[in-house]
């Protein structure tokens, strides 16, 4: 992973909005999905694709290739449409998103789509895979990182909280959490569902480092990442603070938008407003 | 006597002079057997590595052994992570928390995941005794049999424990074995045949009337009953099904057809285990009356396991019942 430099981030920002246009089109095409949290995460999954994992498209299985593990399989679109963009498998593909016969299923299914990693959808075991993972490369002696996405609504979980612990107790350090902060859940904002704060400190007393960034400024993303691989000593979880929706004025900040699909008049809305948004970052770095 | 010779029992089986040893010493011993072979074989713990044997391994091995402590969903979702990066971890804990507490993280993240993992669920049935309800699992073969891709098995001794943990390792993907803490008789040896899937007949009379199918410690009360029927001119066959997934439905059938009634033979609940198993198999190829020997949809309670085995209606006395019973049933038929 390079440092980045102006014209690669400006590449990645235009790379994120496209994603996210596909991403819009295979909910409204699957009929249902989440979308906010893909929306959201957006920039992430396109840093990670297009910069950070040390991975080959054309080979899902090589055994030294860095691990994405993600927790919170709901946002599954966002990985399953940056992972067409990277090469895994065609753009044609995304329309079968939750359709009959489909490797894209509803909640992401290792065994069915290669470079998975997981199968995950129950909330709040991802972490703990990642673990695994973790400790079987130490095991084999291998380099390859473990990232291991999580929303903020599954911290609620107690098996989330024994990965925690765990992951302290053996200094997995070449394991990293992101934890998508976008303060939504199914049935409202997570403060008043079950509240989180202080997140930071929660997981510093439970002996990991912690970083928080602006889950949309991808330079602040890559800072993060190369300053967790530099921790040594323990595992890192980076809090990315986002928006639900990002890109999309009427959906941002909207937990409602959590699972729920489009009509036909918001779905043209949305790829609108995403076209306004791709014109913007053109525009920026010009 | 009708025992069968082919099955290699031990040779003092009826004389009341067998060693005493819980199947979860098997486990132990196979563990470390599997470490030995296979250099990619781990251990996980959920604080219990003195009661499930998993400290053997942990003495031989102790960089591929992991204490999870009191964490059994984490220690089936860590497992799931190594079970499919090369690895085949062997997860142990008391059954009524792993699988029980556990089993979405099972289902999720090893079955439907399809990675290599071994689930070990110790201190099944109600022969755990005093430690009372909490702690005695009567479900477990139910909540593991119906799940897709996962094979179950129950060894009937501290012998037959350690093989099916060896051939556990080697067979891919996930599989449950079954134990048990108290302390039961070793009447297998090391010469008896042990084919994961395969049943194997220990007992068979010359015109047998009922098979008696069973798993687990309980097959010892079902030769002795069978003996003791033999004594009053009723002849039956006793298999033993260490194999719950997938069933030996052949053998199952054929011994079926030779007898005309079943009776199963099971340290669970009546429902969803052993007896369920044969029973849907049975409805659909050849229904033949059936018994059914186990938990009658009741929870245990503290106590000695032999007086518990027998207020619960899994003694002796309980299986020779079943099978007259069941021989009732067929004349009525008839």
């Amino acid at each position: 992973m390079e440092r980045l430099h102006e014209k690669k981030l400006k590449q990645l920002e235009e790379k994120a909005a496209e994603i996210r246009y596909d991403t819009i089109e295979m909910v409204i095409n699957a009929g249902s999905g989440h979308v906010a949290g893909p929306l959201g995460m957006a920039d992430i999954f396109t840093a990670l694709y297009f910069h950070i994992l040390n991975h080959n498209p054309k080979k899902p299985d090589w055994l030294d290739r860095d691990r994405l593990v993600l927790s919170n399989g709901h946002i599954c679109p966002i990985r399953y449409a940056t992972m067409a963009h990277a090469g895994y498998f065609s753009k044609e593909e995304l329309k079968t998103l939750r359709k009959l016969g489909t490797r894209l299923q509803g909640h992401p299914h290792r065994t069915v789509l290669p470079g998975s990693e997981t199968t995950s959808g129950p909330l709040g075991s991802g972490l703990s895979q990642a673990c695994g993972i973790s400790l079987a490369g130490r095991l084999d002696n291998k380099k390859y990182q473990i990232y291991c996405i999580m929303s903020d609504g599954e911290q609620d979980a107690g098996n989330t909280w024994e990965a925690v612990m765990f992951a302290a107790k053996y200094k997995l350090n070449n394991l990293t959490a992101i934890i998508d902060r976008n303060n939504i859940q199914i049935d409202g904002m997570t403060e008043n569902i079950m509240p989180l704060e202080s997140l930071r400190d929660k997981y510093e007393s439970f002996n990991w480092h912690v970083i928080e960034v602006d889950g949309h400024n991808i330079q602040q993303f890559v800072d993060a990442v190369f300053e967790a691989k530099a921790i040594y000593e323990k595992p890192t979880v980076i809090i990315a603070h986002t928006i639900p929706g990002k890109g999309v004025d009427f959906m941002e900040f909207d937990y409602l938008w959590h699972s729920k699909s489009f009509n036909k008049e918001e779905a043209k809305k949305s790829l609108n407003e995403l076209r306004t948004l791709r014109g913007k970052i053109k525009s920026e770095h010009q | 006597m009708s025992l069968n010779l082919s099955a290699k029992l031990e040779s003092k089986l009826f004389n009341g002079q067998l060693e005493q040893k819980p199947t979860r010493d098997g486990y132990g011993d196979g563990l470390v057997i599997a470490g030995e072979r296979d250099s990619n074989v781990v251990v996980l713990c959920a604080d219990l590595s003195e009661s499930t044997r998993s400290y053997k391994f942990q003495e031989k091995f102790p960089e591929r052994f992991f204490e999870i402590g009191v964490a059994e969903q984490n220690m089936a979702a860590v497992a799931a992570g190594l079970g499919v990066n090369g690895k085949i971890p062997f997860i142990s804990s008391y059954a009524t928390f792993s699988p029980g507490r556990n089993w979405e993280q099972i289902r999720t993240t090893i079955a439907y995941n399809d990675s290599n993992v071994k689930i070990i669920g110790s201190h099944a049935g109600v022969s755990v005794g005093p430690d009372g309800a909490t702690h005695q699992m009567t479900e477990d073969i139910a909540i593991m049999r119906v799940m897709p891709n996962m094979k179950v098995f129950v060894p009937c001794d501290a012998i037959e424990a350690k093989k099916a943990t060896v051939a556990a390792a080697k067979i891919w993907g996930p599989c449950y074995i079954r134990l048990a803490r108290e302390k039961s008789p070793v009447f297998t040896t090391e010469e008896t045949p042990f084919i994961p899937g395969k049943a194997e007949i220990l007992w068979e009379s010359d015109k047998p009337r009922v098979l008696i199918i069973g798993c687990g410690p309980l097959l010892h009360n079902c030769l002795i009953a069978a003996l003791d029927l033999e004594k009053n001119k009723i002849g039956t066959i006793v298999l033993n099904c260490h194999t719950i997934k997938p069933l030996d439905e052949k053998l199952i059938l054929n011994l079926s057809k030779k007898c005309g009634a079943v009776i199963t033979v099971e340290e669970h609940q009546v429902v969803g285990g052993l007896g369920g198993a044969v029973a849907e198999f049975l409805t659909k190829h050849h229904p033949v009356p059936m018994e059914f020997v186990g938990m009658q949809d009741t929870f245990g309670e503290s106590g000695k396991p032999e007086e518990l085995i027998e207020k619960y209606g899994m003694g002796k006395k309980s299986i020779i019942d079943a099978v007259k019973k069941n021989i009732s049933r067929v004349k009525i038929i008839a």
